[in-house]
This record gives C-alpha cells, structure tokens and sequence, in this order.
C-alpha cells in the first residue's frame, strides 16, 4: 500500500522529464541515472536496515569519505585490488561496529554517536590525507567505477546485487525478520529470548559495510579519493530510505521502496540538470519533494 | 515425580531497598489447575511473578518447579522450565503478522548453508495452533495492527502456548481490553487448562478471577493473607482479606 503513491510519483516525474526534455528518456540517459544514482543507493541500503530498527545514520558521508581517501592510499601503495577492496570494507564494518556497539551497550541514541562519527570519520579522512585528495589509479581499480558487465556499468551491477541480496535477507532470514520486529516493538524482541543488542549492531555494521562499498565505487569513478567527498549524502541517502516508504519510527518497508526513492531523487536530480535549472533552485526543490513525499505519506495513512 | 504441586514457593523474600516486597511467601500450585492472585496495588503481585520468570531473583527462599529446586537467575532458565509470560500490553509486534509473532525468537529454518525461514511451514503450524486453541483470526498474514484487542490478547496467548509450557502467568491479561473481548480470552483461559497447563491468573477484575480459577491466592503488603478454594468463598470475603 504503501509504496504505490511512490510508484505513481516515480512514473509521473518520468513522463513530465520525458515531455519537457526530449534528451531525458533515451537508454543512455536512463543508464546515466541509474549511473549517478547507485553510489546513494547502495548507501541507501545499509541505511534501510538501520531505520528499519528505527534508528539513524549519521555518519555514512564521511565514512564514504574516510573508506575512500583509504583505498585510494591503498591502491596508491601498490596494493591487489583484491586487498583493497577487502580492507576497504572491513574498515566501513569496522566504523559501523563501533557505532552500533556505543548505541547498543553504552545505551545512547544513534542520532548522537553517529554525529560524533561523521565528525570522527572526517577528520581522519583529512588527517590520513592532509586535506589533499590522493588521484590517479591504475586500470584494474578503475574498472569498478569505469567498466561493464554484460553491457551494464559496473557501479549498477554493484547497486543492484547489493538491492538483491539485503532484500533476500529482509525477507528470508532470522536476521531479516529480527531487524523488522525490532523496529516493532524491542521490548517484546527481548522478552522472545532474542539479544536484540546483537541484531541491531549487525544493522549499524552493515550501513558502515555499504558505505565503504560506495566509497570504492566513488573513487573509482572520480579516479581520486577526496576526504572531502561525501559530504552532505546522509540527506540524500535517508531522503531516499524515507522517500521509498520505510518509516523513520522502525519497522515498517523495505529495500525495493528505498530502490525506487533513490532512482526518484536521481531522476529529479538529473531532469532538473537537462532542463537547466540552477543548482540554487534544485537544492530548494529537492527539499520540498522530499517533505511533500513524507507529507503524503501521512496523509494516506490518517 | 508423583508430586501432586507443579509449582511451589516456599519462604520467599524480597527488598528494594529499604523496602520490603516480599515476606515470607509460600506459594503452591496444583497440576492444571488455575490459580487467581490478587491483592491491592504494591500487594507484591508483580515481584512474586519476577520472580517466576527470571527478571528478579529472591533474597531468600527455594522453589520447586516439576519436582526439582530451581534457580531461576534469568528470563532464559525459566524459559527452558516450561514457564511463559503473557503481558497486560500483549508483548508482540504489531508491525508482523502472526505466524512471525508466535515463533518470534525461535523461527523454523532450512538446514542448508543459508538457513532461510521455512514461511510456509510456520504459517501452516501458526493456523494449527490458532485451531487447536480455537481463535478465531480468518487470515494469519493479517500484521498484528489491524487485529481487535481481543484478537491480539489471543495471540500473545497462543505465542505463550506454542513453547508447550508447563506454566503460564497471565498478569492482567484483560486489562486492556473490550468488555465483548475479555470472555473470549476468559474461554481461552479455560481451554488452555483442558489442555494441561497449570496458570496462575493475575488480575483486578475479581469477576475474571471467579470465572476461571480453581483457587484463589489473597496477598497484602507482601504477605500471603490466605488461599481459598474458588468455589468456597465469595467476592465480598476475597476483598476482605485484600484490604482488611
């Protein structure tokens, strides 16, 4: 139910880029989207995870940022692309560990350790980096951000496997169905013998693990690690969780949902670019689609 | 074995504090049978039944559970003993539908390499159990949001019953709900005695506790006051002993 006002949302903007601009609905735009979109949607999936525990991600821009700056340094040192991307990641999960360890054991609100985080992560992102970003990559490590499979670029591939497999788990597994009853009602998660602590660090290690992801896919693309990249993608990426109709009180979407709001923040993104908006303005019209969308939302639901 | 008590709780004591909960308890409970226990506010209802269920652990005193001493230190042990808790505030999900709320915590999975949840089984076993305990819910997919009170009281108590517990503690299962949804929770309390399990009925409303149980516990101030058999007394002597 809930998603459909979504869905109907989605198609509408197409078909009005699609009249408006006649550059907007040709195949090489539409992979572009798709293109520019994945970076945020990959993130945008760990993220389902956390909101679906009814909690919240601050600090996944300047994990981005900090996974980046460190697999650039990486692949800088000589490093097998297998490595890089090994360490990369286990770096992310690394910094959604420890998020999700000081929320559930030191009991405070993830609105709070994960701000500390975003500042945490950044600053060594600047420090390991001394403000400076580190570019120029060899063509193995550009393959990820540059190249195909099957016709597709590769950052889709890697965006869509990442939909596949959490939305697998979402549905399928203990881990999935934990994630959800928490949101639900934690008190009741516990009294079922469950160590909710547990199931919701795993939630936090997993937006950390996708936004190292991101990250790779980031640098890679841009063929430069920026400690300063990243900044401000927390309100696109929860934007698109929210937007694709998972409730920020916990228990309530799902990962196709978030799919579709972060192909809507891209398509308008994108649209607004073809039709020679000022950036000024879309920042403005970005924030209006965004309440307008949770506005409805809620109206629907009362 | 040949003990006719599920349950008993000999000299039980507990302080917070300064503050004397319990004194000197002794609680015992038949096989299927259904004990009432009341008392005013503070009365120690609650701590008693911590006790029971691991969230507390007595100052002083021993239990016997099935034959056995027990130490209950935590909500787990009690767990594994056969005893299930069903809360005033339902304790489920609402966001899940049924199936997923009656095996929340102990899920059926495939055995292979990635154990995914064996849905289907559970649904059918969830339909079976609201059969056997004859709840009257026409789709299980339904999440628990969209059921009346009644109906989610009924599948708290069926979550309850599908551990196959020994015991069951119902503390003020009918406080929240509908005066047309508390028989049918009242008939399922019955139906769960038909089927063996011993319950210890917690609750204000005296006419609940009438209807149910075979005896009736009276504590005050922490102390136990008396136990009467249900069919021997009244509502106007039960509240005497409460408050007098």
């Amino acid at each position: 139910m809930r998603r459909y006002g979504i869905v109907v949302g989605f198609i509408t903007v197409v078909i009005v880029l699609s009249i408006l601009s006649p550059a907007f609905l040709t195949v090489t735009n539409l992979l572009n989207i798709l293109r520019q979109t994945s970076i945020h949607g990959i993130m945008a999936v760990g993220m389902t995870f956390v909101i679906l525990t009814a909690g919240i991600d601050l600090s996944v821009g300047s994990v981005l940022a900090l996974t980046g700056i460190l697999c650039a340094g990486f692949e800088h040192a000589g490093w097998s692309l297998f490595y890089i991307v090994v360490v990369t990641l286990i770096i992310g999960c690394g910094a959604g560990l420890i998020n999700g360890l000081i929320i559930t054991k030191g009991r405070v609100t993830p609105f709070v350790v994960t701000l500390g985080m975003m500042s945490v992560a950044r600053g060594l992102a600047l420090i390991y980096s001394g403000g400076y970003p580190i570019s120029g990559f060899g063509d193995s490590f550009r393959f990820i951000g540059a190249g195909y499979v099957f016709k597709l670029p590769l950052p889709i591939v890697i965006f869509f496997f990442t939909l596949i497999v959490a939305a697998v788990v979402l549905r399928n597994t203990k881990l999935g169905r934990y994630i959800y009853a928490i949101g639900g009602n934690e008190e009741t998660v516990r009294l079922s013998g469950i160590n909710s602590d547990t199931y919701k660090t795993i939630a936090y290690v997993f937006s950390g693990l996708t936004s190292a992801l991101g990250a790779i896919v980031l640098t890679s693309r841009l063929n430069a690690g920026e400690p300063i990249a990243g900044t401000g993608y927390e309100l696109d990426v929860i934007a698109s969780v929210v937007i694709g109709g998972t409730s920020l009180m916990g228990g309530r979407g799902g990962v196709l949902g978030t799919f579709i709001g972060a192909m809507l923040i891209g398509t308008i993104n994108n649209g607004m670019n073809l039709l020679g908006i000022s950036s000024y303005f879309q920042l403005v019209a970005k924030g209006l689609i965004i309440i307008g969308a949770v506005l409805l939302d809620r109206l629907r639901e009362e | 074995m040949a003990n006719n008590y599920l349950l008993e709780m000999k000299n039980i004591h507990k302080s917070f504090g300064g503050i004397k909960a319990l004194i000197g308890v002794d609680l015992d409970l038949r096989r299927g049978e259904v004990l009432g226990l009341v008392g005013d506010n503070a009365a120690g209802k609650s701590t008693l039944m911590k006790i029971l269920s691991g969230a507390y652990y007595a100052d002083k005193g021993r239990i016997f559970f099935d034959g056995k001493e027990v130490h209950i230190t935590n909500p787990r042990i009690s767990k594994y003993l056969g005893i299930e808790m069903v809360y005033q505030n339902f304790a489920l999900c609402p966001n899940l539908d049924v199936p997923s709320n009656l095996f929340l915590g102990r899920e059926l999975t495939t055995q292979s390499f990635f154990s995914f949840l064996r849905k289907r089984r559970m649904e059918k076993e969830a339909v079976k159990v609201l059969h056997r305990l004859k709840i009257d819910i026409q789709n299980p997919r339904e999440i628990i949001d969209r059921l009346s009170g009644g109906q989610q009281q009924a599948v708290a108590i069926g979550k309850a019953v599908s551990f196959n517990p020994k015991l069951v503690i119902m503390d003020e299962p009918t406080a929240n709900l509908a005066l047309v949804e508390i028989d049918k929770v009242l008939d399922l309390t019955v139906r769960l005695k038909e089927h063996g399990i011993s319950i210890i009925f917690i609750s204000h409303r005296l006419d609940d506790v009438f209807t149910v149980s075979d005896r009736i516990f009276v504590l005050k101030h922490g102390v136990k006051v008396d136990v009467r058999e249900t069919a021997n007394t009244n509502k106007d002597e039960i509240v005497r002993l409460m408050f007098m």
